[in-house]
């Protein structure tokens, strides 16, 4: 303790810490300057970025489907409703490892791999962040009640109640009517965004598909102010979405009916019209299909087996099948005929079973190789001969037949509504060259005559044809939607009405049609014996594959889908025609004897009452006249 | 006992008539400010909460324990301090061993000492305060400036506990309690050529401790710091959406109760350490400069008691909680707002959250204590 106290210098230290405390207070101040400025930058300057940042995190638009217009038979029975299903749908963002959620679903529902295939397909079409994807479709009690039990194994999988086209018709209106399925990847490139943001399923054909902007409707929408995980707290704003236009079909179930009950199971196609107006009153393909398969998703397999079926149920033979007329057009080319005056009612022809070109070898048979002798206009119809309606042809040639085969729609799409209707073929020697690069030949000229060679025409067509001698050459497009929300559609393209230099000449056509059937050589007598009204018609037979020069059709040779199918085009009542048919039977062979009496049956299912008799709509004036006395 | 300490008390020294606050050793201006941000606080976490009252009780009540302690430490003299300071801080060394060779494990990291039924606490946090004082006890004893050896063994009196914090690990933590002993160095006139050499040397440091130190999760902090963009939805989130908070609140704020961001969820950790977005959000670029008006008012009495301060023990003390509280709040802002890493480091005050609440009214005990027990010279 000897030691100095080594004393400290009190006063230099305090002023050593005081510096110190003015450098402290003076790096402090700059420091706070630095975040006054960084939050300057923050709020002032990036405020409308920031702003408009958390707006959206917190405000999503949700689109709200419209409701999908309902389709109707023309008496009003419903043919393509709504109806509620339950779809399991699953939001990849919120799932988390979504392929472990999907094996999951495939586990809690006892699903196949193939399923789980498809559900990873469907999540991989997914749109736009955070919609929800519906994987599976149709749920039933059990497997929602699965889903609930194992929720906690399942993130971001929920289980949705939505409206899902459903068709009670089955399978009677798959070809005309068609049906919806789900948007696939091609058509969201092409569809409107904004309204089929809500939208899972769109027409993909038939009048689904036609009218799929009148049954879509306009989509409404909703802002609603979500959390972080993505669940709705409140509605912000909302616009109801406008539901879609429900559309009355011409079609009437119960003749739809009577004439796939006509048909009797066999493979064909009828179209009954009323020519008046061009409403398809009935369109029958058959074999069909159901179209509550698609709607849903159909599964591969099912789709297969539909899609190979040797009997192509898929097809639309109405729209699509492509048929050489055959005889059915001869009443067409006798109009031709007369008013390009090549003919006349009184003009005749000698028949000798065929018919040869000057200075060719070759022979035209007629179908009655014994020969019908001479021929007029009207017998020529009526024993539909061939050797007439070579030389006819011959007379008039390519060019001028060809003009008035267009102005019948041959080679012309005639619908106004119909999806994927295929326009057939009316050869012309233009066609000709730039088809085949060969001139045209005379004798090509003549087969034309009796509806073989090039030409093709769908029964559609063919019933549109008919409609027209029926109606006087008054186009009316066929259609299928009589109003769509009480407006009946509109023709934007409307076809030129036939103008013939003499009106005369339809009857005298007519007249040919009707001896047909009632004439006592009339080749489809049989199927109009007992009518109770006078039927206009005409047989035909479509070669499927063609015969050898000599050689004679013989059926027992041919395996069954090669034979002729049969067809048959008629109307009625004949002097003022209030339906019109046409009707093919797939290798059904003889159009006036299976074709006709399939059309006489449609004819009495729409135009007699329940006592045989003959509606008093259809009935002419003056039996009504009578019958009131 | 410091030797010129007792001469003054024994002296000519006059007893200003103190008052009442004085006599029980509170700083009237002190108290104030910290019962205006207490306001403030549960002001703001009921908002940020939810309107969560169970929460709103719980802080009020660790403000409540806090106050308590706080006048606790007031009441002991600095003298009295710096003499349990050395026991004190071995004291903390050995907790923060017993942590690291078993601690009780919380969010994937060991900072606990847990005796079930009894007590549960950081010892980090006691650190806090324990740091700046054992430096200010060792250097209010030697010659200011301090010389190089004094320097070392004070670096060493720091870095021992900033390891075994850094092994917690808490980098965060460790880093602010290095700071509080680094700015008892920097109060007492460390040479600025040492700080610039220093500061010149913490560039390799920091590319070192990126590789051989930092955890994975601390460089994924920094890796989002750069470029929180790069990450929108994982890391980068927090610091998107405190921006867009802060940002959408503009001049004057959405309004109390009215910021989407922290009441729809999007802003992680609203109640905790990003409590500043929701300030920012509803009250603008408005309500926060006013909050950093408390601050700076809170923070200017602390300087004034440091440069008031009669013993260098109290000064050395008083100065490094001071700028140490500072730092509390500059990183937190700069961290939320986007300036610097996220480290876990709340908001002062401000913050849901009881230890650090009560550990930092201790630290304000520490500054009334050092104020309160001044004697009073005629000439003052």
């Amino acid at each position: 303790m000897s030691q100095p106290i080594r004393l400290k210098d009190h006063e230099k230290d305090a002023r050593l810490v005081r510096n110190r405390v003015v450098v402290g207070a003076v790096a402090i101040m700059l420091l706070i300057c630095v975040l006054i400025a960084r939050l300057y930058y923050l709020q002032i300057i990036q405020y409308d970025y920031h702003s408009t940042l958390s707006e959206n995190n917190r405000v999503h638009v949700q689109p709200i489907p419209p409701t999908r217009g309902l389709i109707f038979d023309r008496n009003g029975v419903i043919i393509a409703d709504n109806r509620p299903s339950f779809s399991l749908s699953m939001t990849r963002e919120r799932a988390g490892d979504w392929q472990v959620v999907l094996d999951n679903i495939v586990e809690v529902l006892e699903l196949t791999a193939d399923d789980r295939a498809l559900f990873e397909k469907r999540m991989r079409q997914g749109r736009r962040p955070f919609e929800p994807v519906p994987i599976l479709f149709e749920l039933n009690e059990e497997q929602i009640a699965r889903v609930a039990v194992n929720q906690f194994r399942l993130p971001g999988v929920e289980v949705v109640a939505q409206l899902v086209r459903h068709y009670p018709q089955g399978a009677h209106f798959a070809h005309s009517v068609g049906y919806v399925g789900r948007i696939n990847e091609k058509e969201l490139k092409t569809l409107d965004p904004v309204n089929y943001s809500g939208t899972h399923h769109i027409g993909k054909t038939g009048i689904e598909r036609f009218y799929e902007d009148a049954l879509h409707g306009q989509v409404g929408y909703e802002e609603v102010e979500t959390n972080a995980r993505g669940r709705v707290l409140r509605v912000l704003k909302r616009t109801d979405p406008k539901p879609g236009k429900d559309i009355v079909l011409s079609l009437d179930i119960k003749l739809q009916e009577a004439a796939e009950a006509a048909l009797g199971g066999r493979r064909g196609a009828v179209v009954a019209l009323d020519p008046r107006t061009g409403e398809v009153l009935a369109m029958v393909s058959q074999p069909s299909f159901d179209p509550n398969l698609f709607v849903t998703g159909i599964s591969f397999k099912a789709y297969a087996e539909l899609r190979d079926s040797i009997d192509r149920p898929l097809f639309n033979r109405v729209l699509r099948g492509l048929y050489p007329p055959g005889s059915t057009i001869k009443p067409a080319v006798a109009i031709a005929g007369l008013d390009s005056g090549v003919v006349n009612a009184g003009s005749r022809v000698f028949d000798p079973g065929y018919y040869q070109l000057p200075n060719y070898d070759h022979k035209y048979r007629n179908w009655n190789r014994s020969g019908d002798g001479w021929v007029d206009l009207d017998t020529a119809i009526m024993r539909s001969n061939d050797t007439y309606f070579y030389d006819l042809a011959h007379k008039m040639g390519i060019d001028r037949l060809s003009t008035y085969m267009n102005k019948f729609g041959i080679g012309q799409k005639v619908s106004l509504d119909m999806f994927e209707e295929s326009s057939g073929l009316m050869p012309s020697r233009e066609w000709k060259r730039a088809t085949r690069r060969q001139a045209w030949f005379p004798g090509e000229t003549l087969i034309l005559g009796i509806g073989q060679g090039y030409m093709q025409a769908t029964p559609l067509q063919l019933a549109q044809a008919t409609a027209l001698i029926a109606n006087k050459g008054v186009w009316n497009r066929p259609h299928l939607a009589k109003t769509i929300e009480g407006q009946p559609p509109v023709d934007d393209n409307p076809m030129e009405n036939i103008i013939l230099r003499d009106k005369s000449d339809w009857a005298k056509v007519t007249h040919g049609m009707e001896q047909v059937m009632h004439g006592a050589r009339g080749t489809a007598r049989k199927a109009a014996v007992g009518a109770q009204y006078r039927i206009a018609g005409k047989s035909g037979t479509a070669q499927v594959v063609a015969i050898k020069q000599g050689e004679k059709y013989d059926r027992n040779k041919l395996q069954e889908r090669h034979r002729d199918h049969a067809l048959f085009v008629a109307f009625a009542p004949a002097d003022d025609p209030k339906i019109v048919i046409s009707v093919m039977v797939e290798n059904g062979e003889s159009g006036s004897g299976v074709a006709a009496p399939v059309v006489r049956q449609i004819m009495d299912a729409w135009l007699l009452d329940e006592h045989g008799r003959l509606k008093t709509e259809f009935a002419p004036a003056t039996v009504t006249q009578e019958s009131a006395l | 006992m410091n030797n010129f300490d007792r001469m003054l008390s024994s002296e000519d020294v006059m007893r200003r008539r103190a008052s009442f606050l004085q006599r029980i050793h509170i700083d009237g201006p002190l108290l104030v400010i910290l019962l205006a941000l207490a306001a403030g606080s549960l002001f703001v976490l009921y908002s940020a909460s939810g309107k969560n009252w169970d929460l709103l009780l719980k802080q009020a009540t660790s403000f409540g324990i806090g106050l308590v302690s706080m006048f606790v430490i007031a009441q002991l003299e600095p003298r009295f301090m710096a003499r349990w300071v050395p026991l004190a801080y071995l004291t903390g060394v050995l907790l923060l061993v017993v942590v690291d060779v078993m601690g009780h494990n919380a969010m994937g990291a060991t900072r606990w000492i847990n005796i079930p039924g009894v007590i549960r606490f950081q010892p980090s946090e006691f650190m806090k305060i324990i740091m700046p004082a054992t430096i200010a006890w060792y250097l209010s004893k030697r010659t200011l400036p301090p010389h190089l050896k004094h320097v070392a063994i004070s670096l060493v009196l720091i870095g021992v506990p900033f390891i075994l914090i850094v092994r917690q690990p808490d980098l965060g933590t460790a880093l602010l309690i290095l700071a509080s002993g680094a700015f008892v160095l920097f109060m007492g006139g460390l040479r600025w050529r040492w700080i610039v050499s220093v500061v010149a040397a913490a560039v390799p440091v920091a590319v070192a401790m990126w590789f051989f130190v930092m955890h994975d999760y601390q460089k994924q902090r920094v890796l989002t710091f750069l470029d929180p963009e790069s990450d929108p939805l994982g890391t980068g989130w927090n610091i998107i959406q405190s921006k867009a908070a802060i940002g959408s609140g503009g001049v004057f704020g959405k309004g109390w109760l009215l910021g989407t961001q922290s009441h729809l969820d999007f802003l992680p950790e609203s109640h905790t350490d990003f409590i500043i977005a929701v300030l920012g959000e509803e009250f603008g670029l408005v309500g926060i400069c006013l909050l950093l008006i408390v601050y700076l008012l809170l923070i200017g009495r602390g300087l004034m008691i440091t440069a008031q301060a009669q013993t260098l023990f109290g000064k050395l003390l008083a100065g490094s909680l001071t700028m140490t509280f500072f730092v509390y709040v500059f990183v937190n802002i700069g961290m939320v707002s986007g300036l610097l890493p996220v480290v876990g480091v709340p908001l002062p005050f401000i913050s849901y959250g009881g230890t650090s609440l009560v550990t930092l009214l201790s630290a304000f005990g520490v500054l009334m204590s050092i104020h309160t027990h001044r004697k009073w010279i005629a000439q003052v």
